[in-house]
């Protein structure tokens, strides 16, 4: 079982050096220690103390004695600057310390065990995070000690359910995970198991947690410090704030020092936890912008009846990480629909259909890279148009309806209101027109009670309706074509059937061009005129529906076919014997 | 929503006495000199004694304990120890500015993180990067520090706006603004650093969603799907991390009216606290709790407005 340990060893070494590759990570590292030196090092590098007070020199001018001049008491500033940076750093220190010792522990057994233990201390948690931390320390300054080294120790506490709700966190996620299951299972120990398993998964985060802890400690001790409270024999950068702003009018320059000196170590140890995190690679995510596509020969010659030309059409993406080449996951694909002509287009999951379908939507992930000989709407070219001109055509020339009705309302607006936005902008009607139109779609596409439908939100009706309510709001515009993306997939086998015949019922009475994207032969044999058969990118067959059933000529479509025919009637049986959707 | 809001209503009440009766346990740890404090060295064990029993504080803890909450449940906080001024009427003239600096705050970082977030976005690029890289170090960067920058600099130096000092909303408008737009500005940096990060992924995760695509294939301008829909789902978590933020932004407050010379409740903590003035400060935590419970309360509600699962049901 000594396994995790040496994984877990080369995994921190990795990060380690990729943190280190980051020059800004450098940086931080060389002004962090150089600041510790400095402060570590100031008996050699002044003669005077901190808080030696010679009157005639307040407020003294730079000069040999006095490097950085004297202060509004006489003190020397180097020397305050030098010490101060002693009680800063120990400060910073002792709190993400103690920080870590109270909320590690308390973390990792909360988390691990869960229980009542979890639930009370996460109801500590809340009280104790509910007041500003510098108001505690007041109190606690007030009342225990003006010592800041308590108060850092106190302040500890005070952030430790930081540290606490990390820890707890990470060891939620990972108690969950099969090996721990498999280590307990293999009579390991929880001490054990928390060593070995779930200590390496914390340690990375942690020190991402510690450096923000540490850099937020210097600044609240400086606060303290710069309100006046501590000791005024402990020389610190807050107490020099309050001095140089006391001589404000007088010597501003006595601000120059500390609060360069605390701003400069706060960012250093924060950027340095930032590039942590980078090089542990959490805060990826770009988003790539569109490259406007051109089509490489313009429409000509296409037939009146002709909705869709899909000529040469390829998807292909950028491989992750970069230098990696493309990916084609469309690969020359050809197609067309005709008015009133419901095309199928069939294929296992990965063949690229649902890819072409959003392709002639104009739908595609921005870092999709889409090229075609043709992509034409009604003999217009659609690769390369203006969003504008696409948003024009999107709704009113080509309707979408799609796969999974739950996900795709906003669950933060009314139902309703999603109908009725895009019949005002397309058909310029009014908001009671089109609210009229929304209730006349709702009840032909089935719903029993269109005015209470019209006013819920997404979440409140079932996701047979909210399917009626996306076919509703994909005709409400009277689009020419109808592009459906496996709209009864995610079904109950009952609605399947029954929305199947309402989009066919819809599809005849408006002589809508439509693309049924589905797996489902039974579907295709229920309403399609024409199957398209793709298989990795490519289209293999295309056919009338009943040539495909009685003579498929490509091996892929035969096996297709096999698959589903004898799937079929058995899951219909088993599921719906009275409504069977295979006929 | 009733249910809802009643839930949180209980639970800041329960909150406002734990955190009370916790500070007033602390706080009485101070009591053994709280008497020859106040009289100075030169009083004599007699006056000592009835100090102390003018205060009250010759009573067991517990004594003392039931005779402040059963006060303040009739809103009545005490008087201070050194000065005998009721802490009510201290909190009410101190309120105000502490509300102003840190609502203008909450309001400038509210807007400032909206915009941030969106941009950053939506642009990505270099323009993500550097607000991302900004935002690390507004939340690093202590708010009493950038509140000593802008006095230093745009008040001492440039003489833009007054350094120190409180008008009042009543008493002029335009110059209740000037005296608090810097403090204010200075406490919005670091919510708005956090929260713009914040309306920044959950934009990202919007407009990856689902129903932003059906959204844009229903032919809807980027304008509506982007600032209309998505901004509208990316709200809710947003302010979650603002009411947390709210949390940070009071206590900064402390220091920084400590810069800009404004008498509000931090300057009233900060001279109870140095001076060992137990009810004053005492009365000064629990306004503070309330404040804060009281604005995560109107964020819950502006949350549930803004989330119709939590609205309707």
């Amino acid at each position: 079982m000594t396994v995790p340990e040496i994984t877990a060893i080369p995994k921190r070494d990795r990060l380690l050096r990729r943190t280190l590759r980051d020059p800004l990570a450098v940086g931080c590292l060389v002004v962090l220690v150089l600041v510790i030196l400095a402060s570590l090092a100031a008996p050699l590098l002044t003669g005077y103390a901190p808080d030696d007070s010679v009157l005639a020199d307040t407020l003294a001018p730079m000069s040999g004695a006095h490097p950085l001049g004297g202060d509004g008491v006489g003190r020397d500033v180097l020397s305050r600057l030098l010490y101060g940076g002693r009680t800063s750093l120990l400060g910073g220190t002792l709190a993400a310390l103690v920080a870590f010792l109270v909320g590690g522990p308390l973390g990792l057994v909360s988390g691990f065990y869960r229980g009542w233990f979890d639930a009370a201390a996460g109801w500590l948690i809340n009280v104790i995070m509910s007041v500003p931390a510098i108001i505690v320390m007041l109190v606690v300054m007030a009342a225990v000690s003006q010592d800041l080294n308590v108060a850092m120790v106190v302040l500890g506490v005070i952030m430790a359910p930081l540290v606490f709700r990390l820890i707890r966190a990470s060891v939620v996620s990972v108690r969950e995970e099969l090996y721990v299951d498999a280590a307990r299972v293999s009579g390991l120990g929880d001490p054990r198991i928390m060593r070995r398993h779930i200590l390496p998964v914390v340690v990375a985060p942690s020190v991402i947690q510690a450096t923000q802890l540490f850099a937020v400690a210097i600044g609240i001790q400086a606060g303290l410090s710069f309100l006046g409270l501590g000791k005024s024999s402990q020389a610190s950068w807050g107490a020099m704030l309050n001095d140089g702003f006391t001589n404000v009018y007088t010597a501003p320059a006595l601000l120059v020092g500390p609060g360069l000196a605390m701003g400069v170590t706060i960012l250093a140890a924060s950027l340095l936890g930032n590039s942590v995190r980078d090089a542990l690679g959490t805060t990826e995510t770009r988003v790539i912008r569109r490259r406007r596509p051109a089509p490489r020969k313009t429409a000509a010659g296409v037939p009146s009846d002709r909705l869709l030309t899909v000529e040469g059409l390829r998807i292909s993406y950028p491989k992750p990480g970069g230098s990696g080449g493309d990916k084609t996951v469309v690969d020359g694909v050809g197609l067309t629909v005709e008015r009133g002509e419901v095309l199928g287009l069939v294929g296992e999951s990965g063949s690229g259909k649902s890819q072409t379908a959003f392709a002639v939507l104009g739908l595609l992930p921005d870092e999709a890279e889409v090229t075609a000989d043709q992509l034409a709407f009604a003999g217009k070219e659609l690769l390369g148009v203006s969003p504008a001109a696409l948003n024009a055509l999107r709704g009113r020339g080509i309707g979408y309806v799609p796969q999974e009705p739950m996900s795709n309302l906003d669950p933060c607006f009314r139902i309703g209101s999603q109908l009725v936005e895009p019949m005002r902008k397309h058909l310029g009607i009014s908001r009671g027109e089109a609210r009229t139109k929304a209730l006349e779609l709702l009840a032909r596409v089935g719903i029993p009670d269109p005015e209470r439908v019209f006013k819920s939100y997404p979440h409140q009706v079932s996701g047979g309706m909210a399917q009626r309510v996306l076919i509703a709001g994909a005709v409400s515009c009277d689009p020419q074509l109808l592009i459906a993306d496996e709209p009864t997939t995610a079904l109950d086998v009952t609605v399947q059937a029954e929305v199947l015949d309402l989009m066919r019922s819809l599809q005849q009475e408006r002589e809508m061009g439509m693309i049924l994207v589905t797996h489902d032969f039974g579907v295709v044999a229920d309403i399609c005129d024409r199957v398209a058969v793709m298989q990795t990118g490519r289209i293999v067959e295309t056919a009338p529906v009943e040539k495909i059933f009685a003579s498929p000529e490509h091996a892929y479509t035969r096996m297709l076919l096999d698959s589903t025919l004898e799937g079929g009637p058995a899951r219909a049986a088993l599921d719906a014997p009275l409504k069977d959707v295979t006929s | 929503m009733l249910v809802f809001l009643f839930r949180r209503i209980a639970g800041g009440v329960v909150l406002v006495v734990v955190v009370a009766t916790a500070t007033f346990l602390l706080l009485s740890l101070t009591g053994t000199n709280v008497a020859r404090n106040i009289l100075g060295e030169t009083a004599s064990p007699s006056q000592v004694a009835a100090k102390n029993h003018e205060l009250g504080l010759d009573e067991t803890l517990v004594v003392r304990y039931g005779h402040w909450i059963s006060r303040a449940v009739h809103g009545d906080l005490g008087q201070s120890w050194f000065t005998g001024d009721p802490v009510n009427q201290s909190l009410v003239n101190t309120l105000p500015v502490t509300l102003s600096i840190a609502l203008v705050g909450m309001l400038i970082a509210l807007i400032l993180s909206i915009a941030l977030g969106t941009v950053a976005a939506l642009r990505g690029g270099w323009v993500d990067r550097a607000v991302q890289f900004a935002s690390v170090l507004g939340t690093a960067i202590p708010s009493f520090l950038i509140a000593l920058v802008l006095a230093v600099v745009l008040a001492v130096q440039l003489g833009l706006l007054p350094a120190t000092g409180y008008v009042a909303l009543g008493t002029s408008g335009a110059g209740w603004l000037q005296s608090i737009i810097l403090p204010s500005v200075a406490l919005a940096v670091g919510a708005t650093a956090a929260t713009a990060m914040q309306v920044r992924g959950a934009l990202i995760d919007v407009l990856r969603a689902d129903f932003v695509r059906t959204l844009r294939s229903r032919g809807l301008s980027t304008r509506s799907v982007v600032y209309k829909h998505a901004l509208r789902n990316a709200a809710p978590p947003a302010l979650t991390v603002l009411g947390l933020q709210f949390i940070g932004l009071i206590g900064g407050a402390v220091v920084v009216e400590k810069v800009f010379g404004l008498p509000g409740i931090g300057t009233l903590a900060n001279s109870a606290a140095v001076r060992g003035d137990a009810p004053v400060l005492l009365g000064t935590v629990v306004v503070t709790v309330v404040v804060v419970v009281a604005v995560n309360l109107l964020l819950d509600i502006a949350y549930g407005w803004l989330n119709p699962k939590v609205r309707v049901s």
